[in-house]
């Protein structure tokens, strides 16, 4: 497949795997956070750590939109979708995601809740234009990639005047989130040499709103794109930062990625929403200037101001380890349910949910690496 | 009781649709079963107008399966509800190593179903079926409320006859046996996804939908004994196959991701739907275990054989208690080939 073979070349990957190993210094380690989920699974999903040093690893970010939604959150989706005047459109990825008292929304959909799985906002518009009766609602979550898309169906509803059209608005900001692993409040933190920058959010909010942070935390940035070889190039460009002493913002992702990113995308954005003064993210408790909301004079769209949620914090399982392991803290292996109990079929925590999650991609891609021999059973 | 024409108009078939009474057990029931399905399936068996077919088999061990059909569309490139179900039916039959014979077909019709759609995969059933070298000897047809279906489900059974002393089975994978796939991979699934309505995207690919069993007998012929088992890799793709026979032999298997037959154009459309070509459903494809030393003679008598051409050979069996399915990828790497988890696409078959 043109274009994108290139960026999966196993030739290229060994030669680049060569040159990390030459810059890997022996006597120190290296390691690096990929903060995206897409990240993530590409790491797993190519077998990309059997390419690195011992003393090179990677850690996973909270980058997966579904892994940091707090359980509060999709509880008020599943009440919204147990109303019954609403029609709740949603990505699939959140449809098993566990809320409180065993609810998901596919049980709720079982039990008679209309939930309808859509893969972008045209197909929740196209929903409200055919069945102006029911009152259809946008389950939106994301980063600042798929928060344009939501901006653009709100101002074509706007425009084309649909009175049935809501958007639950749950879209968060990825420079808070960054800043919240490494800096700021009392909870433990992982030890990190650098960051691999995402790929998709950068090509809307550009290189620079990483520059405060390399910056003041003293670490190298390397936005990279989510094919395998960015990823391995970009592994390469931050150990040199740090062999070098340096702690700047790069840009592996030249192909996609400007200084400024998407003007227009940006002023949209802009004019829908507006930045939430706090917001609970799973694992990293509430962050302020970290999510969005829809401005005023939107009011008529938002879900929230329309059908009166009333966010109430749900607690996780206490076993549950996603929040230790989306800081980083821990890994999917140190997790008691991991594996057990928690699997992609029944998952108990979000970062088994969705494949972006760190759980849900080394369950699924990478387990073979912790297996020990099993005892024969006595027969 | 010999079922008679009605004397009166006969179905429009061109504007009219199934009501309730098609279903009732009356003389619109037997109008619909008299100038739909006796023609489009014409056999001497059907013909006899019983409530069951009667018929002697010859001697070896007999193969039974039953199969549902629910796919949306009912119509998609390269088939359709009708050859579908005649080819899954027959695949399943077949890769037990027998030869398929009679096939029962069951319809749940939806109130106000057009006609003209239920002849056309009538027909296209019988031609499966013809083409297959098999008879559709006995059916029967329910109508439900509308909104209580969705068209036509199909429910198939099927019975054939396995020569002495083949003995096909899911536990007889053994370390060292090699992994023959018979083509290309997620054909079905990506042609199904490009004829959804909320999924519009322009594609040269069509279903693979087939009848296997003309190849499966030459490659019981080619290999005998040495052939272990075979299956067809349908719902959950390839990577579901493969884990249902590391768990029922209780092996590892150990597969090459750049050994894998996949169209150019069906790894551009898995990519751009966020799919794995491994998990894509196939509706004509079959992946077989065979002893280490018969390989070549298999994947010889495979490509001979027009439902073949593009055999490969992608993997092997090893041991290994934790009966993963482990891929070498492209890039370097290894990783874990899983079940799919979750629902990758309702109603593929």
């Amino acid at each position: 497949m043109k274009y994108v073979d290139e960026y999966r070349d196993g030739k290229l990957a060994r030669a680049i795997a060569a040159k990390i190993a030459a810059e890997a210094r022996q006597d120190r380690a290296y390691r690096f956070m990929e903060f995206c989920g897409g990240h993530t699974h590409a790491i797993a999903r190519y077998g990309l750590e059997d390419l690195l040093p011992h003393n090179v690893r990677m850690i996973h970010g909270p980058g997966c939109p579904v892994c940091v939604l707090p359980m509060g959150r999709m509880d008020d989706a599943i009440k919204l979708a147990q109303n019954p005047d609403i029609t709740l459109c949603t990505y699939a990825d959140l449809m098993r995601v566990p809320g409180s008292g065993d609810l998901s929304l596919i049980k709720a959909k079982a039990a008679g809740a209309d939930v309808r799985m859509v893969y972008s906002t045209l197909d929740a518009l196209r929903i409200a234009r055919e069945e102006p009766h029911r009152k259809v609602v946008f389950f939106a979550i994301g980063f600042e990639t798929t928060t344009p898309p939501t901006a653009m169906a709100i101002l074509a509803a706007r425009k084309e005047g649909l009175k049935n059209f809501f958007v639950f608005c749950n879209h968060v900001l990825t420079p808070a989130a960054i800043e919240a692993i490494v800096g700021g409040e009392s909870q433990e933190k992982v030890a990190l040499d650098g960051f691999v920058g995402p790929a998709h959010v950068s090509t809307v909010i550009g290189t620079k709103p990483y520059h405060a942070f390399a910056e003041n935390y003293r670490k190298p940035v390397v936005i990279a794109g989510f094919e395998p070889l960015d990823v391995m190039q970009a592994i390469l460009m931050l150990a040199r930062q740090i062999n070098e002493g340096r702690h700047v913002v790069e840009n592996q992702y030249i192909r996609a990625v400007t200084v400024d990113g998407n003007l227009k995308a940006k002023a949209f954005v802009a004019e829908v929403f507006e930045t939430r003064e706090t917001f609970e993210w799973r694992g990293l408790g509430f962050i302020p200037d970290s999510a969005l909301r829809l401005r005023e004079e939107f009011s008529e769209f938002d879900a929230e101001k329309i059908f009166g949620v009333e966010t109430v914090a749900a607690k996780d399982n206490p076993a549950c380890e996603c929040g230790a392991i989306l800081r980083g803290v821990k890994k999917p292996v140190d997790c008691k349910l991991f594996g057990t109990v928690c699997t992609p079929e029944t998952p108990m925590g979000s970062c088994m949910v969705s494949s972006e999650g760190s759980c849900a991609a080394h369950w699924t891609y990478g387990r073979f690496r912790d297996a020990q021999p099993l005892e024969r059973q006595a027969s | 009781m010999t079922l008679q024409r009605p004397k009166h108009r006969k179905l429009d078939i061109r504007n009219g649709r199934v009501d309730l009474s098609h279903g009732s057990g009356g003389r619109a029931m037997a109008q619909l079963i008299a100038e739909i399905f006796f023609p489009a399936f014409a056999n001497d068996l059907l013909a006899q107008g019983n409530d069951q077919a009667t018929f002697d088999v010859p001697a070896g061990r007999m193969a039974m399966t039953t199969d549902g059909y629910v796919v949306s569309p009912l119509f998609f490139p390269g088939g359709d509800i009708g050859s579908l179900a005649v080819h899954g039916t027959v695949n399943d039959l077949a890769m037990s190593g027998a030869k398929p014979l009679y096939l029962s077909a069951s319809f749940i019709l939806e109130e106000g179903f057009p006609l003209a759609d239920l002849l056309r995969i009538a027909q296209s059933m019988g031609a499966a079926a013809r083409e297959a070298g098999i008879k559709i000897v006995t059916g029967d047809t329910k109508v439900v409320e509308r909104g209580k279906a969705d068209g036509v489900f199909i429910s198939t059974a099927g019975i054939g006859v396995a020569p002495e002393g083949i003995a096909l089975s899911g536990d007889r994978a053994k370390p060292g046996d090699a992994i023959v796939v018979s083509g290309t991979l997620g054909d079905h699934g990506v042609a199904i996804m490009s004829s959804r309505e909320n999924l519009q995207f322009e594609t040269a690919i069509l279903s693979d939908s087939a009848a296997l069993h003309g190849l499966t007998a030459c490659m019981l012929e080619a290999c005998g004994p040495h052939l272990r088992l075979m299956r067809d890799p349908t719902r959950g793709g390839l990577a579901a196959t493969l884990n249902e026979i590391a768990h029922q032999s209780g092996v590892g298997i150990r597969i090459a991701e750049d050994a894998l037959p996949i169209r150019p154009q069906v790894a551009a459309a898995c990519e751009l739907l966020g799919l794995d070509p491994l998990f894509v459903a196939n509706e004509g494809k079959l992946v077989a275990f065979v002893a280490p030393d018969a390989a070549e003679a298999l994947l010889a008598a495979m490509r001979a054989h027009p439902l073949g051409r593009e055999a490969a050979l992608i993997g092997h069996v090893v041991a290994d208690d934790h009966r993963f399915v482990q891929m070498a990828t492209r890039f370097g790497g290894g990783r874990i080939v899983d079940w799919l988890s979750g629902e990758q696409l309702p109603r593929i078959c």
